[in-house]
């Protein structure tokens, strides 16, 4: 496409750099310094999209963040395709492949722009409406129609090859938005020193000096005055400049989240830069200068290509050097559209501007426009063309409201102004109260709550002279400084609107479609059609139309549904409020938020020191808490459940080798250590002697089991707590709040040896033949060393903390060495015990053997409502103790009830089926639905041992329905399950002290 | 992200901090000698006020130290941080905040 509307000077665009991408495939020219929207507007492209609801041809509304028509799909390549990019904020880059969006078969031809003549259907809230029944239509029918027609744009299925990083970032003064406020106040700032940022969400800063062409400041051209205040910003030490950066979120204490664009705007950027960075800022002071966003006006048809915001019309002809059209109607109910059409005429367009004020509420801004063809007191009717826009219907209006006769002004492009709408949005978030003025007609920001200040055109002064001299006092004042400074600006800028909420029309006003919100496709009419049905609340207004609920958040529409509220509620605007304003100001990448945090990153993963060891030898890994934990040992052609058998078996009948590493352990240290463990256990302490140990249950003050594992005494004043392998940091989070908190005179330490420690389990008749040539110095005889025992001493000359305990119920040791050692120890006992065929085995048969026995897992047998007497646990409790965490309320009534779930066996009677975790239990399957459930499976696995399936499960007065037939849920039905303790094999513990026992319920 | 301040190592972001709920409920000398009605007060009921509201946090990826602070729950303003043991300062929520936040 050729350049047909460039100008043929102007902009600050570098005609010496020209650059092509492509718009639906076909090649755009544009110059470096272009947006995709200059540059489509420079090759006379109107049409930039479909409307979401209606499919209706829109086009370039805005030049900024504002935009709601110009959303197009943005491919870099594979993997770096971004739906729903506002053209505005695109810069144009070599090489970009720019597409439209929401029709089908194609831009031009749009099957879905039926939807436009069926608009009577699509009023606001058709969707409860309509699809209301039959109700069996809706999963098969309504639904997905309706989600195959929803949306904008077409995620991208690849995963992104882009890279993004975080940085957080510690300065005295934020300055968000560098339009001439934000630099007066960066400036102001910088020099007492501060550290100072500076954030704009465009490619240049300076705002709207960048289309400045007439003004001057203090006697020098507004772009002069831009140049150096960028450069006296740039030498300084203590600024930190960032273009391409939206501050989008204002969180507590001063907490701003910018995100940065680093490299989307260059056609080959270095491989080592993040495509963007998300900045976490805290700043001791904000300055908010955000500027305004201007108004459209309402009238019908006000939508159509080529119709777009007066300011924005002067944008494209000053700052990009392009004529968004030859001939150009200006309407405005206000001044600072005089000087956009002014600067229009000044680049040899045809400019026509209606003003819809009556002639004497016009001031000085007459003047700006000498010479043009100038209409007063008058209303637009409507508007001519389809995929572009032909004409503007206008008529005068008396003083009365008569509209007289009708004319249409031909033209290719029109430019609406309504008045200014402050950007509060960050102010907003801070959670400052916004406050209205009817001068006006907006919010402005009001008290604040954090240390912010808002200046210039976000905080409703528009004047070029105030705006600099705001900005200045308020950098001043974020830096701690009170130097003031006046601006001389010539000449003076036009100021001052008329709010006006729909153009008037003599037309049936249920035929004027009127759009307010363009992205959303809501009109005046949808907004009163609400009012009319019920709805007063502006949040409800908002959601039964979704006004302002579009990504564009309502930037340029919101005013004007917020006053037509006001007009037909007959209630001022402050009495009807506003909507929130919640963070992202505007759309962030997902890629922004997560920065580093995927694949590898995200998630930290502990691996234990026999990791590599396992993964040599073939382990399949589990996920424990962050742990990665060998999950089984296939050997080949084994499949998992052969792989637990064939496991289980050789630690019943042989030795079995685990690394049990991942247990949380704490040391207790000091003299009061006895004391305060009897404290924070149910059990008895005291009396433990050193060499022993103990399994504990631990309770939080409300009686409940949050943990549990063995504890050694080591020595009078030293005890190895071992917690389960994710509740080490609870636990010792829950000693440290009683030490520091409630008992602070006990002379305790509680101190994290979980990565200190390997641990490796030994389990097996065969453990102590194995074990016992490689200790150096502790007798293992079943006399010397009993179950429940702790020795220390050496195992090949290393430092041991050697344990005679057992979770599998086998006779076993779990051997503590430093983590350092442990591949060397666990090497040789693997060597030694080959003669034993010593197998390697995972936490599911770690899980199958202890099921076997019937040993609980907190977490997976227990849920946080469970006591120690549901799990018949009930002994352990000392009677004799007077306190301990948890005994008052194992004494309240609730926790004494007989039909309290209580942990038992389950077996299914069919012998076979194996029952799912989770699944529920109930007494009798004819009873009506909804059933009355008496509980759940929580612990079920094959056994080999038993030769059947075994199962655990919570039940509702469980031990007394030993022997009862319950039904459990299956996916196909129901099983028949019988209630049985919960220890299927050798349940009077014999094999731990290497007697051979039995299963009990084959 | 809040700014919380540990009295021992000063401002940390929020997500160094564990929020441990209310403060200044001692664990009773006694359990055994409370009605079930008054343990459960001491286990459940707190205050939840709306404004300066005494907070138990624990600089958990700092120093592991407990410590107490006063936030104002409107605002999320704190106004004071103190170690265990010392008494609550005597400080009032600033007026103009206290309405903040009330939308």
């Amino acid at each position: 496409m050729p350049q047909s509307h460039r100008l043929p000077r102007g902009g600050r665009i570098d005609r010496a750099r020209p650059l092509h991408f492509t718009f639906n495939g076909a090649a755009v020219e544009a110059y470096a310094g272009d947006t995709v929207a200059s540059a489509l507007l420079a090759n006379g492209v109107k049409l930039a999209g479909r409307s979401f609801k209606y499919h209706r041809p829109r086009g370039i509304l805005t030049h900024g963040a504002d935009e709601p028509n110009a959303l197009l799909s943005v491919d870099r390549g594979p993997g770096r395709v971004d739906p729903n990019n506002r053209a505005t904020m695109v810069e144009a880059t070599a090489g970009l492949k720019v597409a439209s969006q929401n029709h089908w078969p194609s831009l031009e031809h749009d099957v879905g722009a039926v939807n436009d003549w069926l608009s009577p259907v699509f009023v606001a809230g058709f969707y409860y409406k309509t699809f209301m029944w039959p109700r069996a239509f809706w999963d098969k029918f309504y639904e997905p129609a309706i989600r195959a027609a929803a949306g904008l744009g077409v995620a991208p299925d690849a995963a992104d090859p882009d890279r993004y990083v975080h940085r957080h970032a510690h300065c005295d003064v934020l300055v968000v938005g560098a339009g001439p406020a934000g630099l007066a106040a960066a400036r102001a700032a910088a020099q007492t020193g501060a550290r100072v940022i500076l954030a704009d969400e465009q490619a240049e800063l300076g705002g709207s000096l960048l289309h400045e062409t007439t003004a001057h400041i203090d006697g020098k051209p507004a772009a002069e005055w831009l140049a150096e205040s960028r450069a006296d910003l740039a030498a300084l030490a203590n600024v930190t400049l960032l273009p391409r950066t939206t501050a989008f979120g204002y969180y507590n204490h001063n907490h701003i989240v910018l995100t940065e664009r680093v490299t989307d705007h260059l056609a080959d950027p270095a491989p080592d830069l993040p495509r963007e960075r998300l900045w976490q800022v805290r700043a001791k002071e904000v300055v908010i200068a955000t500027g305004a966003h201007e108004r459209p006006l309402a009238f019908a048809d006000n939508d159509r290509p080529g119709i777009m915001l007066a300011e924005s019309v002067r944008v494209y002809v000053n700052r990009y050097g392009v004529a968004p059209g030859r001939r150009i109607v200006f309407v405005t109910s206000g001044a600072s559209a005089y000087r956009a059409a002014a600067d229009a005429k000044a680049a040899g367009l045809d400019v026509t501007l209606v003003d819809v004020r009556p002639d004497s509420a016009i001031g000085a801004e007459r003047a700006l426009i000498a010479g043009v063809r100038h209409l007063t007191g008058h209303t637009v009717l409507g508007s001519t063309g389809r995929k572009s826009v032909t004409g503007l219907i206008v008529a005068p209006v008396t003083a009365d409201g008569i509209i007289g006769a009708r004319t249409t002004l031909p033209c290719d492009c029109a430019g609406l102004s309504g008045g200014w709408t402050p950007s509060v949005h960050l102010f907003s978030q801070s959670r400052g109260k916004l406050s209205f003025r009817t001068d006006l007609d907006a919010f402005v920001p009001g008290s604040s709550v954090q240390k912010e200040r808002s200046v210039g055109a976000c905080a409703g002064t528009f004047d070029l002279a105030a705006i600099l001299a705001e900005g200045w006092a308020g950098g001043a004042a974020a830096a701690r400084s009170e130097a003031a400074r006046d601006f001389a600006v010539t000449p003076a800028t036009p100021v001052g609107f008329k709010p006006v909420r729909v153009l008037r029309s003599d037309a049936d006003p249920a035929k004027v479609r009127a759009f307010l919100d363009f992205q959303n496709d809501v009109t005046a009419k949808d907004i009163r059609l609400a009012i009319r049905e019920g709805f007063e609340s502006v949040e409800h207004v908002k959601r039964y139309t979704t006004t302002g609920m579009a990504t564009d958040q309502g930037k340029t529409s919101n005013m004007a549904a917020l006053g037509i509220l006001s007009e037909a509620l007959d209630r001022p605007v402050p009495q009807i409020g506003t909507t929130t304003f919640r963070p992202p100001y505007t759309p962030v990448t997902f890629g922004a938020i997560i920065g580093a945090s995927r694949d590898a990153l995200f998630d930290p993963i502990r691996q234990a020191p026999l990791h590599d060891w396992a993964a040599e030898h073939g382990a399949v890994f589990e996920n424990v808490a962050l742990w990665r934990r060998a999950w089984y040992f296939p050997q080949a052609g084994e499949d998992m459940h052969a792989a637990v058998r064939r496991e289980c078996k050789a630690v019943r009948e042989g030795v079995g080798i685990f690394d049990a590493s991942t247990l949380g352990k704490i040391e207790v240290t000091g003299p009061d250590a006895a004391e305060f463990l009897n404290r924070i256990y149910p059990n008895a302490w005291l009396k433990l002697e050193p060499g022993k140990c103990r399994y504990g249950l631990m309770l939080k003050e409300d009686g409940f089991v949050f943990d549990d594992g063995v504890v050694a005494r080591i020595a009078p004043d030293c005890f190895h707590v071992t917690t389960t392998t994710g509740g080490a940091p609870r636990v010792l989070a829950h000693m440290e709040d009683y030490l520091q908190t409630e008992w602070p005179d006990l002379k305790v330490f509680a101190t994290s040896t979980t990565e200190e420690w390997a641990v490796i389990a030994l389990q097996g008749p065969r453990a102590r033949d194995v074990l016992a040539p490689l200790v150096d110095d502790i007798d293992l005889s079943p006399e010397a060393f009993p179950h429940m025992a702790i020795r220390t001493g050496h195992i090949m000359g290393i430092p041991t903390r050697l344990f005679r305990v057992s979770f599998t119920g086998e006779m076993g040791f779990e051997i503590n060495v430093q983590a350092d050692h442990a591949r060397a120890v666990w090497e040789a006992l693997v060597a030694r015990g080959a003669p034993f065929g010593i197998t390697p085995y995972g936490t599911e048969t770690m899980h199958v053997l202890r099921a076997e026995r019937g040993f609980i897992i907190v977490g997976q047998d227990t849920d946080g409502t469970v006591t120690p007497d549901d799990l018949g646990l009930g002994g352990m409790v000392s009677k004799a103790k007077p306190d301990f965490v948890g005994k008052r309320s194992l004494a309240r009534p609730d926790m004494t009830l007989p039909d309290r779930k209580q942990l038992v066996g389950l077996l299914t009677e069919d012998g076979r089926t194996l029952l799912e975790e989770g699944a529920q239990i109930v007494a009798d399957t004819r009873q009506p639905v909804p059933m009355t459930m008496l509980g759940h499976v929580t612990s079920s696995y094959d056994s080999a041992a038993c030769g059947r399936p075994v199962a655990m499960a919570l039940v509702a007065g469980g031990r007394a329905r030993i022997n009862d037939t319950l039904h459990v849920t299956t996916p196909t039905g129901f099983t028949a399950a019988r209630v049985v303790p919960p220890a299927f094999f050798d349940p009077e513990g014999k094999r731990v002290n290497g007697i051979a026992g039995t299963n009990t319920h084959a | 992200m809040l700014l919380v301040t540990c009295p021992y190592c000063g401002a940390r972001p929020e997500i160094e901090f564990h929020c441990g709920g209310e403060a200044h409920i001692a664990r009773p000398e006694t359990p055994s000698a409370l009605s079930d009605a008054d343990w459960a007060a001491y286990l459940f009921e707190r205050s939840n006020p709306k404004g300066v509201h005494a907070e138990r946090w624990r600089h958990l990826h700092g120093c592991g130290r407990w410590f107490n602070a006063l936030r104002n729950t409107v605002s999320d303003t704190f106004l004071a941080s103190y170690r265990m043991g010392e008494p609550r300062p005597d400080v009032s929520a600033p007026s103009d905040t206290s309405k903040a936040g009330a939308r």
